[in-house]
């Protein structure tokens, strides 16, 4: 099984890839504003791990850098994101996305 | 062999864990999976030999912004009638999970020469505080200086939106 047993680069890219496509069915598939928010997180999670794999590959710190920038911004979305979600209850007191079809402009 | 079985627990931990973050009606359920899948991601960093970024991904991730997810979940106290489970759009969620791969295949099939080479050498100390620090400040001095500057952004644009009356 040259597939599966010795663990190379590659496998680490394709379960990236797998947890990126779960993140874009969640913001496609749900309506709850607290889980498309969640599932953007899992989005950049997986961006992370393509990034700290490609270090590992050409032995070169800066993909951790950069994923530690991305860690800082995605502290600054959620905060922001979560803060609009507030501001949406209360207007309506709920937080289905189909209510607020008026913000896709 | 050892790195075999823990890539592919941690795997399986953290594709389940997205699959409930997605699935489940109830949001804190999906958050408390979301901190597990973290988790699982901070070992895979750390089986990459990436250390510093493990212990910021529990401390930040799981520790700082889950915290101040699940905070806003239970401050607005929904209401059980109000959540919606998962619409079953099965041709919406298959095409995204296909759609990632398609995109990605090929991009990993022209790599994998290189991926199955074995690594780079590592240099002692990879992946540490002090080899990550030495890239942060030397290198990228001035988009770590901005990025304060996103967050100060951050704060106070919370802090508007947020705030009932200003």
């Amino acid at each position: 099984m040259e597939i599966f047993y010795p663990i190379t680069p590659a496998h680490y890219l394709v379960l990236s890839a797998v947890l990126f496509g779960i993140g874009v069915a969640g913001v496609l598939s749900r309506k709850n504003l607290f889980v498309a928010l969640m599932s953007l997180e899992l989005m950049l999670n997986a961006v992370n791990l393509s990034f700290v794999t490609f270090s590992r590959v050409n032995g070169d710190v800066t993909g951790h850098v950069v994923v530690l920038f991305v860690v800082a911004i995605a502290a600054a979305e959620a905060c922001v994101g979560l803060a609009i979600v507030i501001a949406l209850y209360r207007l309506k007191e709920k937080v289905d996305l189909d209510l607020f079809k008026s913000l896709q402009g | 062999m050892l790195e075999a079985i823990l890539f592919y627990i941690l795997a399986a931990v953290l594709l389940g864990m997205g699959l409930l973050v997605i699935t489940r009606t109830n949001p804190i359920a999906s958050a408390l999976g979301l901190v597990a899948a973290f988790a699982a991601l901070a070992a895979l960093y750390a089986l990459l030999s990436a250390s510093l970024v493990a212990i910021i991904q529990v401390l930040v991730y799981a520790g700082g912004i889950m915290v101040l997810m699940i905070f806003v979940i239970m401050l607005l106290n929904l209401h059980p009638d109000d959540l919606k489970p998962m619409k079953a759009q099965g041709l919406t969620v298959v095409s995204a999970l296909m759609g990632a791969l398609v995109v990605l295949g090929p991009v990993i099939w022209v790599l994998s020469p290189a991926g199955s080479q074995p690594p780079a050498a590592l240099t002692a100390g990879f992946g540490d505080i002090f080899a990550v620090g030495d890239k942060m400040f030397t290198g990228y001095l001035f988009p770590f200086e901005m990025l304060s500057l996103v967050l100060l952004t951050a704060i106070v644009g919370a802090l508007v939106l947020a705030k009932r009356k200003l």
